[in-house]
């Protein structure tokens, strides 16, 4: 319907460099999927070489320096390499099609700012093969340990964030010229889908941050070949100035990891539930109150570090406050679902899944929050499990929800709903299987980021093992649901799923290489 | 009749599985039995033996509380709704979207339950952050990898020294081809010398860090702290019941960051008098060895001991080292140099590298003996020697 018929707009064209010099949105969306996907698979791969040392007391596989490179290759790995681009593909693809735009408003710059990042991995993994091993310093990379006692190494890890770095920056541009600008008339702000929204504030955040964490790898920079001392006791410096810097940069990105899984996840609970979103208007205030208050909570990731009495207390309140409108959100989710009709296609699954995990992992976010407790909790299993029941069952949930929800209008295919089913309970087991007993070591007392531990741990680091391999091999189903989907299956209609409703839905499945040539009418 | 049958066949069934998995089941049982590792399925976090300890836990329980209430209430509306309201059961959609009082509701609730935790929180934090009035104060260092224990506002000689893992490195390498020993009952929670305190009594300890940051974190107490290089922080312990509570580092610091365990003995006063005193003999004694003679095969046995304790994990046991982070001693330029150049990389450290300055760590004696065991050790074959007094002069100088 929306395809022009002029001879400029013919399909893509043919081999590699459809990749290589693409600049529609959809490919490139498929490129940064595909990039994230791998990206998820060589995380997971460091992941289980941490959990199989961790199988049983006693050091077995890697010296204690290959682990704490694990641990953060693993880290930087899943941040910046598999959760945001997994996020960035489903706006590149999604975005246009939900407000009637034909492309993002600067597809050569989209172009751009996916291909740095395959650069910018391969010089990242590849100081694993340098003398002295790649990063070792865990992925919040604390100064001094970071600069002065740093392998040599840190200079390819430096420049790889830059990369990374200039790669979001770009995207995040692309993003909010284009929900700004390319709208289609009558799609006015409060009109537009959640996940365009989510993803509106989340870019505004990834630019007001990602110059941060380019200030604070540029100060290690200087510190390291320049011989300044921004963080260097000896010479006037302040290593806890690399923490504020850092946790200013990376307390948004958290938020930056969740709000589009909020998204996705407010898309997808009310098709299956065949009723409207409750509370359109108090999501888009909850969203952006959310990423207000990640601007003023950073140093709750800090509370051991001995600021004075009122600076705790600050940031423990308003690390409390955060509370208020993500329980808002929990509440609408829930509330669209009562009285709904409901089915539990995968997608489905997944979301609901988001809501009780995630909120789980919000449970463990306000204890956390509460400063006296966080001493016994602070840089403990506690911590590692909190982070990854919100990171796992929730960002990289809603990206799975997200695909096999858009899959049937990107590939014109339905999935095999049964194999769907199956993966999405294999990794529900998994998951829990794999952190929920961490919870039960951080209490007890074991401490993060250690490759071998007192015999008080073993019994949960095995169950915890065994949920991690469970879990990692579970994920290889979804590659094999994907590409047989790729190859056939059922034919999608335009509407897919019964409840759907947007503008991607009026589209033809799979989409046509160019869509909204000229803007939809909306109502 | 048919209890009875059925039993029959139970025990039947049970023995003949007893005789078919006995290995197994025994050791099942070794596992659940032993008290050991029954501690092993600890599900939550220590009271521990101070007022704060206790009021910490308590707040972390009350606050556990509060989130099963409302995950209750949460999770009960939605298993309801995914119960009541499935297409597959005839449901038909409501079209409501909106309700501004129940809204505002689930608002401003959530809003009153964090003012009655945040009460509790402030009243325990501002009592943590009260580190005055101590009887005692005791100095933290955190080195890579190993703490430094310095009692201050003390007359005579100084107490000062480390606490090393003493776990053996044969306990946790087990490596593939390596032979390794039996694990100990405080397997990595054990250290070669605690740090010693006084019952009832309030100790300040002031921490900071010679190297990277460093976390001091004893459960019991209730204290995690981060030492940093050029910050002094404080924090204060009432230890209220004598025993021996371990805990480890909890900051990331570098390779062996998981083998830097802690351990505090909390003594009655009079005991904890008895050992201060002999701390303070054994520490006029090392001043006293400065000025005493050593011969050179003194030295290099001595030498020995200190370097397994303090060069080993990175310059490894064969001198070899772990090149380029850790280079080797055999046959190395500084081993085989001049004396005064082998000096100054021990007592200064190497800037921009992992080698730290060990002049402020450790005594003239031992320092002198270390450098005189690596001149002679791992095939270098210098037949010289550094002596004690030379180091200190040195130490003195800077």
């Amino acid at each position: 319907m929306a395809t022009g018929h002029d001879d400029h707009h013919h399909g893509p064209a043919k081999g590699l460099t459809r990749w290589l010099y693409t600049t529609n949105h959809k490919d490139i969306g498929t490129l940064y999927l595909w990039f994230s996907f791998a990206m998820f698979l060589l995380g997971g791969t460091f992941a289980l070489v941490i959990r199989a040392e961790l199988f049983q007391p006693g050091l077995q596989f890697v010296d204690p320096n290959l682990f704490n490179q694990m641990t953060t290759m693993h880290g930087l790995v899943m941040v910046f390499g598999a959760v945001m681009p997994a996020f960035v593909g489903l706006a590149n693809w999604m975005v246009p099609m939900m407000i009637g735009a034909p492309d993002m408003a600067l597809p050569r710059m989209n172009n751009w700012s996916f291909w740095i990042l395959p650069f910018a991995f391969a010089m990242m993994s590849s100081t694993l093969f340098m003398d002295g091993g790649g990063p070792n310093f865990g992925w919040t990379f604390y100064a001094p340990l970071s600069t002065t006692f740093a392998p040599k190494s840190v200079t390819f890890f430096i420049f790889a964030v830059h990369m990374m770095g200039a790669s979001s920056i770009m995207g995040s541009i692309n993003i909010i010229a284009t929900i700004q600008n390319l709208r289609a008339p009558g799609m006015t702000y409060m009109k537009m889908p959640l996940f365009v929204w989510t993803w509106l504030i989340t870019a505004y955040l990834l630019i007001a941050v990602m110059p941060v964490l380019a200030g604070v790898v540029t100060m290690m920079l200087f510190d390291i070949h320049f011989g300044t001392s921004f963080f260097s006791a000896a010479g006037g410096g302040d290593p806890v100035l690399f923490q504020h810097v850092f946790w200013f940069f990376g307390h948004p990105e958290v938020y930056i990891m969740i709000l589009p899984a909020f998204g996705v996840v407010s898309e997808i609970i009310p098709t299956f539930s065949r009723k409207r979103l409750f509370g359109y208007d108090s999501m888009v205030y909850a969203t952006s109150s959310i990423a207000f208050l990640s601007f003023i909570v950073w140093a709750h990731h800090m509370f051991t570090t001995g600021m004075p009495l009122a600076g705790e207390l600050f940031f423990m309140y308003s690390t409390m406050l955060i509370a208020v409108p993500t329980g808002v959100k929990v509440f609408n989710w829930i509330t669209t679902m009562f009285k709904g009709s409901l089915s539990f296609e995968t997608p489905m699954l997944f979301a609901i899944a988001f809501v009780v995990l995630f909120t789980c992992g919000g449970f463990t976010g306000l204890m956390l929050a509460i400063a006296p407790a966080d001493f016994q909790y602070q840089d403990t299993y506690f911590v590692v499990a909190h982070f990854h029941y919100v990171l796992v069952p929730g960002a990289v949930f809603s990206i799975m929800a997200a695909a096999y929800y858009w899959l049937p209008k990107w590939t014109g295919n339905m999935y095999d709903e049964n194999l769907g089913k199956l993966h999405f309970w294999l990794s529900f087991i998994g998951i829990n299987i794999l952190f929920f007993p961490q919870h039960f070591l951080g209490l007890a007392g074991m401490p993060r980021r250690v490759p071998d531990y007192a015999l008080q741990f073993a019994n949960f680091n095995m169950v915890s093992s065994i949920g991690a391999f469970f879990f990692g091999f579970s994920q290889l189903l979804l590659l094999f649901i994907v590409i047989k989907t790729i190859k056939g299956g059922k034919k999608a209609t335009a509407q897919v799923w019964e409840g759907a409703e947007g503008l991607e839905w009026t589209l033809p499945s799979p989409a046509p290489y160019h869509t909204f040539s000229t803007p939809p009418p909306i109502k | 009749m048919l209890p009875t049958l059925s039993t029959n066949t139970i025990s039947s069934f049970f023995s003949a599985f007893c005789r078919r998995y006995s290995r197994l089941l025994l050791a099942l049982t070794l596992v659940f039995s032993s008290p050991a590792l029954l501690a092993s399925w600890t599900l939550n976090m220590r009271e521990g033996i101070t007022e704060i300890s206790r009021e910490t836990y308590n707040l972390h329980m009350t606050i556990i509380w509060i989130c099963v209430a409302i995950g209750v209430v949460v999770y009960g509306v939605l298993f309801y709704s995914l119960f009541a309201y499935r297409k597959s059961k005839g449901a038909v959609p409501a079209t409501f979207y909106h309700n501004t009082t129940a809204e505002i509701i689930w608002t401003v609730i959530p809003f009153i339950i964090l003012i009655a935790m945040a009460v509790p929180s402030t009243k325990v934090l501002m009592k943590i952050y009260d580190t005055d009035d101590s009887t005692m104060d005791i100095r933290i260092t955190g080195y890579q990898w190993r703490w430094q224990y310095k009692y201050l506002n003390d007359k005579g000689a100084p107490v000062v020294y480390f606490s090393n893992l003493s776990t053996p490195a044969e306990q946790y390498e087990n490596f593939p081809g390596k032979i390794s020993a039996e694990k100990g009952e405080h397997y990595l929670l054990e250290v070669d010398e605690p740090l010693v305190i006084p019952v009832n009594k309030k100790v300040r300890f002031l921490l900071t860090s010679g190297d990277v940051i460093h976390s001091w974190w004893m459960p019991d107490f209730a204290i995690k702290k981060d030492a940093i290089p050029g910050f002094m922080n404080a924090s204060s312990v009432i230890a209220e019941k004598t025993g021996i509570y371990r805990g480890q580092c909890a900051e990331l610091c570098g390779r062996n960051h998981g083998f830097m365990p802690i351990v505090v003995e909390v003594k009655e006063q009079a005991d904890f008098d008895k050992w201060y005193a002999e701390k303070q003999e054994a520490a006029q004694k090392v001043a006293d060895m400065t000025s005493k003679e050593f011969t050179r095969e003194q030295l290099v046995e001595m030498g020995q001991t200190v370097y397994n304790t303090y060069c080993m994990a990175c310059h490894q046991a064969n001198g070899q080292g772990l090149p380029p982070t850790f280079p080797a001693l055999a046959g190395s330029k500084v081993a085989n140099g001049p004396l005064e150049g082998h000096l100054d990389t021990v007592l200064h450290g190497r800037k921009g590298t992992a080698m730290a300055a060990f002049g402020t760590q450790l005594s003239p004696v031992d320092i002198a003996a270390v450098i005189t065991f690596e001149r002679n050790s791992f095939g270098n074959k210098m037949g010289d020697m550094a002596t004690p007094l030379q180091v200190y002069q040195l130490q003195q100088a800077k």
